[in-house]
C-alpha cells in the first residue's frame, strides 16, 4: 500500500515557447512505451473489465450473467455485514487518519530544531513505519494486544495491579488495536511535515516574537497556515490509504469479533476470493472508487477555505 | 516551558538561572523527553526480539522485560525447520528473487519512461503525465479482480508471473520520482551531446543514467521493501507452500489452528525484519530524501 503525488508543481511549460523546437515523437513514444503498453493491458483494460463485471455474477468457472443491478441492490439493501464493514470502514477512518496526522505534526515540530542527536531521533520514529506493512508486525501487535495469551499490554497491566481487557474479543475495543498500530506508523507523514516545517522562515517567528506573540498564537497564525499545503497533502494521501487498508486487519483481526473490524477492503477480499463473487466484489470495488473519489473531491473543495498558498503556489 | 515559570519569585533562595543555564535546563527536558518516547516507540520491537531469544516458558511469563534471562537461540533453530519438508531457506530464496527481479524490472522500465517525461518533447506529453499521475490515486481493489481473472485463465496461478510480469512496465510512484529529479538536471548537457550528434538513446544511456543515480537508488530501495512486504500480492497467487514467500510462510507459521510455537514465531518474525534495518541503516539518507521530496511513503 503506496501512495505518491505532485507537491512540486509538475508542469514546465515555459520552454516550449521558444522558436524552432522539434518535436521527437517516435524516439518520446519509444522511452514511453513501456508504461503505454502496461496501462493499456494492466490499467485500462482491467477498469473497464471491472465496470462490466459490476452487473453480472460470475464465480470464474462459470461464463458471466448479466444480472443488471442486482449487486448494488443487495449491497445497499439486503447485505447487513456490507453496512457493518462500512461502518468499520469509516470509523477507521475518522480516527485513526486524524490521530496518525497529529501524532506526526507535534513529532516533526519536536524534531525541527537544531539540536544534536535529531536524525537518531528521527531514525527511531521513523523505524516503526519502515516495517509497518509487514507480516512480521501484525503477527507481533496481535501478541501485544492478547491473542491467544494475556499479551504485552495486558501483562504489564496486570504487574501494575490495574484491570484488563480482553482488547481483541471486545467489539468496542478490537478496532482500536489497528487505531493505535495506523497512530504508530506516523513515519511518512513525519518526514513530509517536517521538509514543510523547515520551509518556514524564521524571520516570520523572529518578527512574531517581537511583537509578543505566545507559542499558542505563534502556531496558529503561522505554523499552521504556511504547513496548510502540505496538511492537506497529508490529508488526502492518508484518508486514501485509510479507505484501502487490508493487510493489517487480515492478519490483527482478521475482521473479528462480530464484524467490528471487517474493512471494507477486507470484505470485498473475502467475497470476491474466498466464495468467488467476483461480480459483487467488482461492484464493491466501484463503489469504493467512487467513495474515495468524491471524499478526495471533498477535501480538494474545501482546501479553498483553509489552504493558503504564497504567490506562485506551493514548492517552487 | 515558560520564561515566567523559571523566574517565579516564589522560591527567594533559589539563583535566578542564568540564560545559559537556562538553556541548558531546556535541552535536558527536551533530550529526556524525545528519547523516551523514542524508546516507547521502539519498545514493541525490541520486545519481539527480546522474546525470541528466551527460552519458551519465559515468554509469557517474565513478558515485559527487554533482556532475556537465559538467552537462547533454540527458536531460531527451530524456526528455521519451517513447516512440512519446506525450510526457512526456500522462503528467502522465494523472497529474494521476487524482489531482486520486481526491483530490476520496475526501476529500469520506469528510468526509461521517465526521460521521455522529463527530457524528450513529443506530441501528448502533458496528457500522459496526468493520467499517470491520475492512476497513483486509483485504488488497486478496482483492478484486482479483472487482473486476477486473466491471469487465472492464463495459468498463471502458483507462479511468479502474476506478481512479476506487471513490473516490467514502469511503475508510476518511481516514474514520477525519477522526472522530478531529471528536471533537476542541466538541460545544457542534453543540448551539447545533442550538437555532437548523439542520439536520445544515446544521450540517456551515457549522460543520463550515470546522472540520476541517487533518484535509482531510492526507488531500488523502495522497490526492495515493498516486495519483501507484500502480502496481498502472494496471498492472491501463491497457493503451493514451495512457492511461499517469507511473508506467506510467516503468517502460515503463525496460524492459531497449529499450536503455535511463539518464540518460533518471533524468532521468524525479526528475521525477516533484518534486511528491511540493514538496508535502512546503510541507506537512511536516501528514503528521507525521497519521502520527503515527492511523497513516496514507505
Amino acid at each position: 500500500m503506496s501512495e505518491i503525488a505532485s507537491i512540486q508543481p509538475t508542469s514546465r511549460r515555459s520552454r516550449k515557447k521558444s522558436t524552432g523546437v522539434r518535436q521527437h515523437n517516435l524516439v518520446g513514444y519509444l522511452f514511453l512505451s513501456p508504461w503505454l503498453i502496461g496501462f493499456f493491458l494492466f490499467t485500462l483494460l482491467p477498469i473497464v473489465a471491472s465496470f462490466w463485471l459490476a452487473f453480472t455474477d460470475y464465480n470464474i468457472f462459470s461464463p458471466p450473467k448479466w444480472i443488471g443491478l442486482a449487486n448494488f441492490q443487495r449491497m445497499f439493501f439486503n447485505d447487513p455485514r456490507y453496512w457493518r464493514s462500512v461502518r468499520a470502514t469509516f470509523y477507521y477512518v475518522f480516527t485513526a487518519v486524524p490521530l496518525r496526522l497529529v501524532v506526526a505534526l507535534l513529532i516533526a515540530m519536536l524534531l525541527n530544531t537544531k539540536r544534536k542527536l535529531v536524525s537518531l531521533y528521527r531514525a527511531a520514529y521513523y523505524a516503526p513505519s519502515i516495517i509497518g506493512g509487514s507480516v512480521a508486525v501484525a503477527v507481533m501487535w496481535r501478541q501485544v494486544w492478547g491473542g491467544q495469551n494475556l499479551g504485552l499490554i495486558n501483562y504489564i497491566l496486570k504487574a501494575l495491579g490495574l484491570p484488563y481487557v480482553n482488547w481483541l474479543s471486545n467489539p468496542r475495543t478490537a478496532i482500536w488495536t489497528l487505531i493505535t498500530l495506523a497512530a504508530w506508523q506516523f513515519g511518512s507523514p513525519m518526514l513530509i511535515f517536517l521538509a514543510g516545517l523547515k520551509q518556514i522562515p524564521t524571520e516570520l517567528y523572529e518578527a512574531a516574537a517581537i511583537d509578543g506573540a505566545g507559542g499558542w498564537n505563534r502556531f496558529v497564525k503561522i505554523t499552521l497556515p504556511m504547513l496548510s499545503p502540505v496538511i492537506f497533502f497529508n490529508l488526502v494521501m492518508q484518508m486514501i490509504s485509510g479507505f484501502l487498508v487490508f493487510t493489517q486487519a487480515y492478519l490483527v483481526t482478521g475482521g473479528r469479533p462480530l464484524d467490528s473490524t471487517l474493512f471494507y477492503a477486507l470484505y470485498l477480499y473475502l467475497r470476491a476470493f474466498e466464495v468467488h463473487e467476483m461480480g459483487y466484489g467488482s461492484a464493491m470495488a466501484w463503489v469504493l472508487l467512487l467513495v474515495i473519489a468524491f471524499f478526495t473531491a471533498l477535501v480538494f473543495k474545501s482546501s479553498s477555505a483553509w489552504v493558503y498558498y504564497e504567490s506562485g503556489g506551493l514548492g517552487e | 516551558m515558560s520564561m515566567t515559570e523559571l523566574r517565579t519569585p516564589a522560591i527567594p533562595r533559589t539563583p535566578r538561572l542564568s540564560k545559559k543555564n537556562r538553556e541548558a535546563l531546556k535541552s535536558a527536558i527536551y533530550h529526556l523527553f524525545v528519547a523516551a518516547s523514542c524508546f516507547i516507540m521502539l519498545y514493541p520491537i525490541l520486545w519481539m526480539i527480546a522474546s525470541s531469544l528466551k527460552p519458551t516458558e519465559d515468554i509469557w511469563t517474565t513478558t515485559a522485560s527487554l533482556i532475556p534471562r537465559r538467552p537462547t537461540l533454540e527458536h531460531y533453530i527451530n524456526g528455521w525447520s519451517g513447516f512440512g519438508t519446506i525450510t526457512f531457506s526456500t522462503f528467502y530464496k522465494n523472497s529474494l528473487f521476487f524482489a531482486t527481479v520486481a526491483t530490476i524490472a520496475s526501476v529500469a522500465s520506469s528510468a526509461c519512461v521517465a526521460y521521455a517525461f522529463a527530457k524528450i518533447r513529443f506530441a501528448g506529453r502533458g496528457f500522459w503525465f496526468s493520467v499517470m499521475l491520475l492512476t497513483l490515486m486509483l485504488p488497486g481493489q478496482v483492478l484486482m479482480i479483472p487482473q486476477y481473472i486473466v491471469f487465472s485463465k492464463l495459468g498463471w496461478i502458483n507462479s511468479y508471473l502474476p506478481l512479476l510480469v506487471p513490473r516490467f512496465f514502469g511503475n508510476a510512484f518511481f516514474i514520477f520520482l525519477i522526472v522530478q529529479f531529471m528536471r533537476g538536471l542541466p538541460d545544457e548537457l542534453d543540448e551539447a551531446a545533442e550538437i555532437d550528434g548523439c542520439s536520445k538513446v544515446g544521450i540517456f544511456f551515457k549522460i543520463t543514467l550515470p546522472l540520476i543515480q541517487p533518484a535509482l537508488i531510492t526507488a531500488a530501495i523502495f522497490s526492495f521493501y515493498w516486495t519483501w512486504e507484500d502480502f496481498l500480492g502472494p496471498l492472491l497467487y501463491l497457493q503451493d507452500p514451495h512457492l511461499y514467500t517469507v511473508s506467506l510462510a510467516i503468517r502460515a507459521y503463525s496460524d492459531p489452528s497449529a499450536g503455535t510455537n511463539w518464540g518460533s514465531v518471533f524468532a521468524m518474525s525479526s528475521l525477516s525484519l533484518l534486511p528491511v534495518f540493514v538496508i535502512f541503516v546503510a541507506f537512511q539518507r536516501y528514503l528521507v530524501e525521497g519521502i520527503s521530496t515527492t511523497g513516496l511513503k514507505g
